[in-house]
């Protein structure tokens, strides 16, 4: 289990990354935590001959706030992610939604930009970026482009980064006063990829619902975003909701796939248990936001 | 945690003592040197171009590109790979019509599993090796492949070794009575199937080896991550034609092993031939995807069973027939039979039950090769008859408990005899089962169960009643012709300084043997402790013997220390006696010092004794030679195994709408006799409970219909983690076997034996109001929510 041969630059610029990235072609392959990209390297199911290192790209690593949102870079790792009180205040979704990322080692190296770039269905963060409405920054030799998370993810490991391009930078909208936030998954064990997972984020002008994003992970070749079952919910008054429609629409949308481990009719199951407990938390208006 | 206790350690009584390991501090601060952290000059590495399929035969083999890259060594074929060494059948004469087919390091002409290895490649580095690898091309021709055990035998399925007939590897029927009669009386039949799946062994350290053979004089010196040091002297001796004198192995720290390391594997045979053929050192270290793919997998059984209660819930007979499936071969040398065997044997152990029908099928398969892994076959004849007692006592409306109790075989049987022919010394089933109900509250969780089954939370409560073979005697493999020594020897040795030096042959793997043989020297020396050094694994140094595996290292083990530190004694008195001008039985050893017998008074440090007796020994009487070193063996005698026994529940919450399995408490009393040190004996029973929680709720080698192995990384094979493990409570009952001085059996098993039965009879429990059963290992959320109509 060693990789094949393969270079390694650390890139320092945009433009340099550019150059390198046209003359390998496919041959070379953007490298951020590597939580992902060096255990695939190691059993040589990826094969790239160079490798460039994010790490040292100036700018990279900051979280601030901006008119725009809260501005996350692309080289933030999990572990600030969960440690900053940025985050916790105007996006206390990806704070809950942390500590469910596999294990401490790989959340003190992965980074989120190199997550959702990797764009793996069963990770937690897309669903996160979908449920918070992220627009996410990518930017190559032709210049930056905003991207909104709804068209970023495309299919299993598939996103709309063109050749050369990686993300810089992830925009939230800050939380509104009445949003209620909630991520939960079906883990055999803490840190598994889930059978199924849901991340979900309603907002409330007092007790009637005007917005709802329900985004799914685990489900399909991708994160994706329920609208059905949202706009089921929406209009409705707290306490006067029937779940029953929701995932009934639920079901209608969204078609779970088998994994390993479960049938795609087990993770249908799953997938509306998860919905209705996680509906009933927000709507109950309960503090915990997983568990 | 268990602390020694202080007054009991001045006075030298170590054994019963929870001494810490001695090796802890050193493995845990990364000080442990393992076969992969040696260092060897010009050392080549080996890796290995393996089957992709699970049935297929090589058309041809195109190895040019891969022998020009530069740092590759060397490139063999299955096909020159024989002529390297002498192949082997994994059958013994015990196990009469088991078959098998002989076995080279390398895959010959057909590959049978998916993982096989086909062409080895050695290099420079690992990763030149694997470079060499990936430039080999294979042709293939797909063969159909046998992958369910229960497929294997139907008649149009061909055999995977056509010189054999067909894929059935072994047929043995057992029992005594009447059953037909028996159940034709039954006022309750619980009849079941149940399934248990692959898992494997997972080792943290991998299988390892450094051959390093020397031309000049025909040796071989391994270094190999092994239970059993002389078993592989033996079998390398004998397959490479070297003089057994001239092949020695090393068993450095071994980072667990689980029974997985005491198999013959290609991969270290061919590592051997490699070295013998290039004249250099050659290692192999097997990286996880390889672990997965060729360390043996474990257990794979379907069994249909039923058993016949009797109005009041007594066990009146069962019938069982096991259907477990070895992959292509059977495992040399021990074979893949052992685990089957015992299965079937197990049956009702813990019982008095009159009347029994066992029936085993083993047949071939495309699989990974199964073979012994902890608590052979226990899990299984452990969860069936257990799984079958809770159904029958449900349908009679009894307790678990009660109906235990009404059946286990009382103190005033013993010795008894099972209906397989196990014989039993003295077990304590009654004082288990009491200890248990006590320990666990069992009358308060039932209250909280009920009452929580009120608030729709659906708890279960599981038991599981044990027995487990420890100390094997010749039986287990001597008398079916394998060169595996039934017995352990103990060389002991004083030193000028006083300090004791112990080499043995049963060996550490991570478990404490060295604190226990320690232990048992010190007390039985009258020394202390830290003066005590114990080396094992090593042919070379250590006296001949068995080495550890099938829990019989501190039942073997410590009695050959034990016999030969009271000889040491006895030689040091005499010594001393001369010395002192004194009769050597009006003095002891205590605390490292010769003593008056009679009121304790110090008479002379061990170190003195040995500056005269190694410097000095011109002061002594001219016709006088001072003994300074003992040795001697023991072997089990009496039974043909040491069984213990015990009791394991568990207690948690199902999850009725996921499926998802809490585990809540679990709890173990066990009878191992002698208890030597209880830290080690609680730290062994909860490993292994933990691994038979893995087999439970967890680990599963999963198989496409093709027979590709699915999970090949820590992400897909789920592993039991200290997150989702319940605290476990433990209790201890004492019967010492009479067989041994020590009267201590082993203890390595019984975790694993209970636990997946315990977990299983929870679940069932749980699911009781909805009248839903799950018998099939393991209990994914899935099967659950199967079990439960809900998918």
């Amino acid at each position: 289990m060693k990789a094949a041969p393969f270079d390694y630059v650390r890139v320092s610029s945009l433009d340099e990354l550019g150059e390198l990235a046209a003359a390998y072609g496919d041959d070379a392959q953007v490298i951020a935590g590597g939580q992902s990209l060096v255990p695939a390297m190691a059993m040589r199911m990826a094969r790239p001959k160079l490798l460039l290192d994010l790490c040292d790209l100036p700018g990279l690593a900051d979280i601030r706030l901006t008119p725009d949102g809260l501005e996350i870079g692309a080289m933030v790792r999990y572990f600030e992610l969960a440690g900053s009180p940025l985050v916790a205040t105007h996006a206390p979704l990806v704070s809950t939604a942390v500590p469910l990322i596999a294990h401490e080692a790989i959340r003190s190296r992965g980074t989120l930009g190199g997550n959702l770039a990797h764009a793996d269905p069963a990770s937690e963060m897309p669903a996160v970026m979908l449920a918070l409405g992220a627009v996410i920054t990518v930017a190559g030799s032709t210049g930056a482009r905003r991207i909104p998370a709804a068209e970023f993810f495309i299919g299993t490991y598939e996103t709309a980064l063109r050749a050369g391009e990686i993300i810089t930078a992830i925009t939230l909208p800050v939380a509104l006063a009445g949003r209620r936030v909630a991520i939960d998954e079906v883990v055999r064990r803490s840190g598994d990829y889930a059978a199924v997972g849901a991340a979900f984020a309603i907002d409330l002008e007092g007790e009637t619902v005007t917005g709802a994003r329900l985004a799914f992970f685990a489900v399909c070749d991708r994160a994706v975003l329920a609208h059905k079952a949202a706009a089921a919910l929406c209009g409705q008054r707290l306490g006067e909701i029937d779940p029953a429609p929701v995932l009934a629409a639920l079901a209608q949308e969204i078609a779970p796939v088998a994994d390993l481990h479960n049938r795609a009719e087990t993770k249908r199951h799953l997938m509306k248990v998860l919905a209705g407990r996680l509906l009933q938390r927000l709507l109950s208006g309960e503090k915990s936001t997983h568990g | 945690m268990l602390k020694p206790d202080p007054a009991k350690q001045r006075d030298g009584a170590y054994v019963g003592q929870p001494v810490p390991r001695e090796n802890a501090r050193r493995l845990s601060q990364g000080r442990g040197r393992y076969v992969d952290d040696i260092a060897f000059r010009n050392l080549a590495h080996v890796a290995f171009v393996r089957s992709p399929h699970a049935h297929a035969r090589i058309l041809s083999i195109d190895t040019s590109a891969a022998q020009a890259l530069p740092g590759v060594v060397d490139v063999v074929t299955g096909e020159e790979m024989k002529g390297l060494c002498t192949p082997w059948v994994g059958v013994l004469a015990h196990f009469p019509g088991l078959k098998s087919a002989e076995q080279y390091p390398l895959a010959v002409d057909v590959a049978r599993w998916h993982g096989e290895p086909v062409v080895a490649v050695v290099g420079e580095s690992r990763a030149l090796a694997e470079d060499g690898a990936d430039l080999i091309e294979v042709e293939w021709e797909e063969l159909p492949a046998v992958v369910d055990a229960e497929a294997a035998l139907a008649g149009d399925v061909p055999a995977i070794h056509p010189e054999l007939g067909d894929n059935r590897a072994f047929r043995l029927e057992v029992g005594q009575g009447d059953t037909a009669s028996a159940f034709a009386e039954a006022a309750v039949i619980a009849e079941e199937e149940f399934r248990f799946g692959r898992h494997t062994g997972l080792t943290l350290e991998p299988r390892s080896i450094v051959a390093d053979f020397d031309p000049s004089l025909r040796q071989m010196t391994v270094h190999h991550s092994t239970q059993t040091p002389f078993q592989m002297q033996d079998v390398l001796a004998r397959h490479f034609g070297l003089e057994e004198g001239n092949v020695r192995v090393i068993a450095p720290d071994v980072g667990g092993s689980f029974g997985l390391k005491l198999h013959v594997y290609g991969e270290e045979m061919a590592a051997c031939a490699l070295s013998i053929r290039l004249g250099r050192p050659v290692k192999f270290i097997a990286d996880r995807l390889e672990a997965f793919q060729t360390d043996i997998h474990a257990r794979d059984h379907l069994v249909k069973a039923r058993m016949a209660l009797s109005r009041d819930g007594e066990i009146l007979a069962m019938e069982v027939d096991d259907l477990t499936g070895i992959g292509p071969y059977s495992v040399y040398p021990r074979t893949s039979a052992v685990e089957g065997n015992q299965a079937i044997r197990l049956m009702g152990g813990p019982y008095r039950m009159p009347n029994y029908r066992g029936e085993l099928n083993i047949v071939f398969q495309n699989k990974t090769p199964m073979c012994q892994y902890r608590a052979v076959g226990h899990p299984i004849a452990c969860a069936v008859t257990e799984g079958l007692l809770d159904k029958g006592a449900r349908a009679l409306k009894l307790d678990p408990l009660a109906v235990r109790q009404r059946n286990v075989v009382t103190a005033d049987m013993y010795p008894h005899t099972s209906p397989t022919g196990y014989v039993f010394e003295r077990l304590s089933h009654e004082e288990c089962i009491a200890s248990l109900a006590s320990l666990m509250d069992y009358e308060r969780l039932r209250r909280e169960q009920a009452e929580a089954r009120q608030r729709g939370v659906y708890r279960g409560i599981g038991l599981a009643t044990f027995i487990e073979i420890t100390n094997p005697g010749p039986a287990f493999y001597g008398v079916g012709g394998a060169r595996i020594s039934a017995q352990d020897g103990c060389v002991m040795k004083m030193e000028p300084s006083g300090d004791i030096r112990v080499m043995v042959s049963v060996t550490e793997q991570g478990q404490g043997t060295e604190t226990i043989m320690a232990q048992v020297a010190a007390t039985h020396l009258g020394v202390p402790l830290e003066r005590v050094s114990v080396y094992t694994g090593d042919t070379q140094t250590s006296p001949y013997g068995g080495a550890t595996w099938a829990s019989r290292g501190a039942g073997i083990g410590g009695p050959a220390v034990m016999k030969t530190a009271l000889a040491l004694k006895a030689n040091l008195l005499e010594t001393a006696a001369v010395i002192l001008q004194a009769e050597a039985g009006d003095l002891d050893i205590r605390g490292g010092a010769v003593v008056n017998r009679k009121d304790g008074t110090q008479r002379m440090e061990l170190a003195e004794l040995g500056r005269i007796a190694y410097f000095r020994p011109d002061t002594l009487p001219a016709d006088f030679h001072p003994e300074m070193t003992a040795a001697r063996h023991y072997v089990p005698q009496g039974y043909p195994f040491a069984f213990t026994n015990g009791i394991q529940a568990s207690h948690l919450e199902v999850d009725v709408e996921t499926g998802l399995v809490r585990l809540l408490d679990h709890w173990v009393v066990e009878d191992c006799g002698k208890v030597i040190n209880p830290l080690l004996v609680e730290e062994q029973i909860r490993g292994g409970v933990v691994q038979g929680l893995g087999g439970a709720l967890f680990e599963e080698c999963l198989y496409s219909p093709e027979g590709q192995l699915l999970c090949g990384t820590m992400a897909d094979y789920l592993t039991p983690m200290a997150g989702e493990m319940p605290d476990i409570h433990m209790a201890h009952v004492e019967t010492p076997t009479l067989t041994s001085p020590l009267g201590a059996k082993g203890v390595g098993e019984a975790g694993t034996a209970a636990a997946p039965a315990a977990v299983m009879n929870a679940i069932n429990d749980a699911l009781s109001p909805f009248s839903a059963e799950v018998t099939q290992m393991p209990f994914t959320p899935e099967r659950i929510l199967t079990a439960l109509g809900k998918v």
